[in-house]
C-alpha cells in the first residue's frame, strides 16, 4: 500500500547546525504515528517541512504522491487546507476571540455564509468540550483550554491529516489525559491520519498506533508500541533512560 | 606590544556589523519586493487597513499635535531672539513657515510615528512571531504579507502625510501664537508673512517626502517584528531596533529626498 505521507532521504540544516541527514519515514492513511525524540532533535521541523513552511535542503516529502518541496504556492495552499496543525503553544491569535480564531481557516478557504461558519465553530467547540466559549478571548483561557481551542481550529476545515506539536507539554496530568482522549476521539470519529510530536512517553503509548524515534539526525526506530517497549535498539533504550 | 589580537578583534566586530547591516538591507529589499508582488496580485483587506488607520493615524493625532504646536512655539521664540539682534524679528513668520513646511513638519511627524506606531507594530508582530501566530497564519494557507504587512504599510504610508499636513498647520499656529505675543505684531501680520514666503512647492515637497518616510517606517517595523527571535527579550530588542533603524533611515533619506525634490 502506498503511504499517505513519505519522507525520502531528507536533509535539513540551519546554518552549520545539521538537523536531519538522510531521514526516511512513511505514514499510512488513518494511523496515529508519534514522533519521539529528545528536545532539539528537530521533531517540530519535521511537521513544518510537511506543511511546506520549511523547505528540505535535499530529498523529497510526498503527500498523496505530490512532492511538497516542488509544489507551487496554490498547490501548497490546498495541501495546507487538507492538514490541520495544533501548535505547541496553541498559537491562537491574541486579537481575535475564540469564535474568530476557529472561523479563520474557514473564511480563508471557503465562501461559507456566516450562519454556516457559526454552526461549524459551535460543532468543533462541542467536539473539544468547550461549548459556549465563542466570545472568550485567548488571554482568558487556561493552557489546556488554549490547546483545545487550537485543536478546534485545526479541525475546522475537516482536514485529512492533523499534526500535533507537543500537545501535552506544559499541561497538568488532568489536562494531559483530556488532550490524549481528544486525540483518540479525533482518530475514532474523524478517521484522520495523525502525526504527533512529543517527548512525553506515557502519552505516546496511550494514543499511538506506531512510534518513530528521531536519533542521530534520522529516524532510528519505527514500530508499534509493543515493539518499542520490547526493543533492544540502543537509541530506544537511551531515550527511555533519559 | 603585539597588536595583532586587538586588530583581529576589531576586524571581527566590524565584519559582524557589516554582515548584519547587509542582511538587514537584503531582508528589507526582499520584503519590499514581496509587498509589491502581493499588492498587485491579491485583493486588499479593507477592514484590516481601516483598523491600522485607526492605530497609526487616529491614535497618533494627539502626540503629533502636541509636538507640532510646541515645535512651532519654540522655533518662533528662538528666531525672534536671533533675528532681533539684527532688527529683523518681524520676519519670523517667513522663516518659521518655510522651515516647518519643508523640513521640521515632515521629519518630526515621521519620527513620532516611528516611535509610537512603528514600535507598536514591531512589538505586536514580534510577539506574534515568537508565539508562532505568524507561522499559524501560513499553516492555515493564508499569506502573512497580505494579512499583516500590507495593511500596516498602507496605513503608515498614507497616515504620515496626513499627519504631516496637520502638524504643519499646528506648528505654524504655535509659532503664530508666540510671535504675536512676543513681537506685538498680531496674528494677521504673521499669517501674511506665511502666505508671502511659503509657496505651494515648499508645502508639497514636505508632504511628498512624508509619503516615503511613512513607507520606510511601515516596512522597517514589519520586517523587525516578523524577524523577532528569542522570547520577550527578543521583542524588546526588535522594537528598539525598529525605532533606531527607522529614525536613521528618515534622516538619511531626508537628505536624498530633499535633493531629489529640488530637481523638480
Amino acid at each position: 500500500m502506498d503511504a499517505l505521507i513519505s519522507f525520502q532521504n531528507v536533509d535539513k540544516a540551519f546554518g552549520s547546525n545539521l538537523v536531519f541527514k538522510g531521514l526516511n519515514l512513511e505514514i499510512q492513511q488513518g494511523e496515529t504515528l508519534t514522533v519521539l525524540g529528545e528536545s532539539g532533535t528537530g521533531k517540530s521541523v519535521l511537521l513544518k517541512m510537511l506543511l511546506g513552511l520549511l523547505p528540505p535542503d535535499r530529498g523529497s516529502i510526498f503527500f498523496n504522491n505530490l512532492d511538497i518541496a516542488q509544489c507551487k504556492k496554490t498547490q501548497l495552499i490546498e495541501i495546507r487546507r487538507r492538514m490541520g496543525m495544533l501548535f505547541q503553544g496553541a498559537a491562537l491569535f491574541d486579537s481575535l476571540n475564540v469564535f474568530e480564531n476557529i472561523a479563520y481557516p474557514l473564511r480563508e478557504h471557503f465562501d461559507y455564509s456566516e450562519e454556516k461558519i457559526r454552526s461549524i465553530v459551535k460543532e468543533k467547540l462541542e467536539m473539544v468540550g468547550l461549548p459556549g466559549t465563542e466570545k472568550v478571548m485567548p488571554a482568558d483561557l487556561s493552557g489546556g483550554m488554549k490547546k483545545r481551542v487550537g485543536l478546534a481550529r485545526a479541525i475546522a476545515t475537516d482536514p485529512e491529516v492533523i499534526l500535533y506539536d507537543e500537545p501535552t507539554t506544559g499541561l497538568d496530568p488532568a489536562n494531559i489525559g483530556r488532550i490524549d482522549q481528544l486525540i483518540l476521539r479525533m482518530q475514532e470519529k474523524l478517521k484522520v491520519t495523525s502525526i504527533v510530536v512529543t517527548h512525553d512517553l506515557p502519552s505516546a503509548f496511550r494514543i499511538s498506533n506506531r512510534l518513530a524515534l528521531v536519533y542521530n539526525r534520522k529516524i532510528e526506530f519505527v514500530g508499534t508500541v509493543e515493539e518499542f517497549k520490547n526493543s533492544k535498539n540502543k537509541a530506544v533504550t537511551d531515550f527511555c533512560v533519559s | 606590544m603585539n597588536l595583532k589580537p586587538q586588530l583581529l578583534q576589531i576586524s571581527l566586530i566590524l565584519g559582524r556589523g557589516i554582515t548584519h547591516l547587509l542582511n538587514t538591507i537584503g531582508g528589507l529589499s526582499q520584503l519590499v519586493g514581496e509587498i509589491f508582488a502581493v499588492l498587485f496580485k491579491r485583493s486588499m483587506e479593507f477592514g484590516a487597513v481601516l483598523r491600522q488607520f485607526e492605530f497609526v493615524g487616529v491614535r497618533s493625532f494627539g502626540l503629533v499635535g502636541i509636538i507640532s504646536v510646541f515645535t512651532g512655539m519654540v522655533l518662533s521664540l528662538q528666531f525672534i531672539v536671533g533675528l532681533s539682534r539684527f532688527g529683523l524679528e518681524i520676519y519670523t513668520g517667513q522663516i518659521v513657515g518655510v522651515s516647518i513646511t519643508r523640513e521640521l513638519g515632515p521629519v518630526l511627524t515621521a519620527l513620532m510615528i516611528a516611535a509610537r506606531a512603528g514600535a507598536g507594530i514591531t512589538a505586536e508582530l514580534g510577539s506574534m512571531a515568537i508565539t508562532e501566530q505568524i507561522l499559524a497564519i501560513e499553516a492555515m494557507g493564508a499569506d502573512p504579507i497580505q494579512k499583516l504587512v500590507i495593511p500596516r504599510v498602507i496605513a503608515t504610508t498614507l497616515c504620515t502625510p496626513l499627519l504631516t499636513v496637520m502638524g504643519d498647520f499646528l506648528g505654524i499656529l504655535g509659532g503664530m501664537m508666540v510671535s504675536s505675543v512676543e513681537t506685538g505684531t498680531g496674528s494677521q501680520f504673521f499669517l501674511n508673512q506665511i502666505t508671502q514666503a511659503v509657496e505651494l512647492y515648499d508645502f508639497g515637497s514636505g508632504v511628498g517626502k512624508s509619503f516615503f518616510f511613512g513607507f520606510f517606517i511601515g516596512v522597517i517595523a514589519c520586517y523587525q517584528g516578523m524577524n523577532t527571535r528569542g522570547g520577550g527579550a527578543g521583542v524588546g530588542i526588535s522594537t528598539t531596533q525598529s525605532v533606531v533603524v527607522a529614525a536613521v533611515t528618515i534622516f538619511v533619506s531626508d537628505f536624498f529626498l530633499t535633493k531629489l525634490f529640488l530637481l523638480f
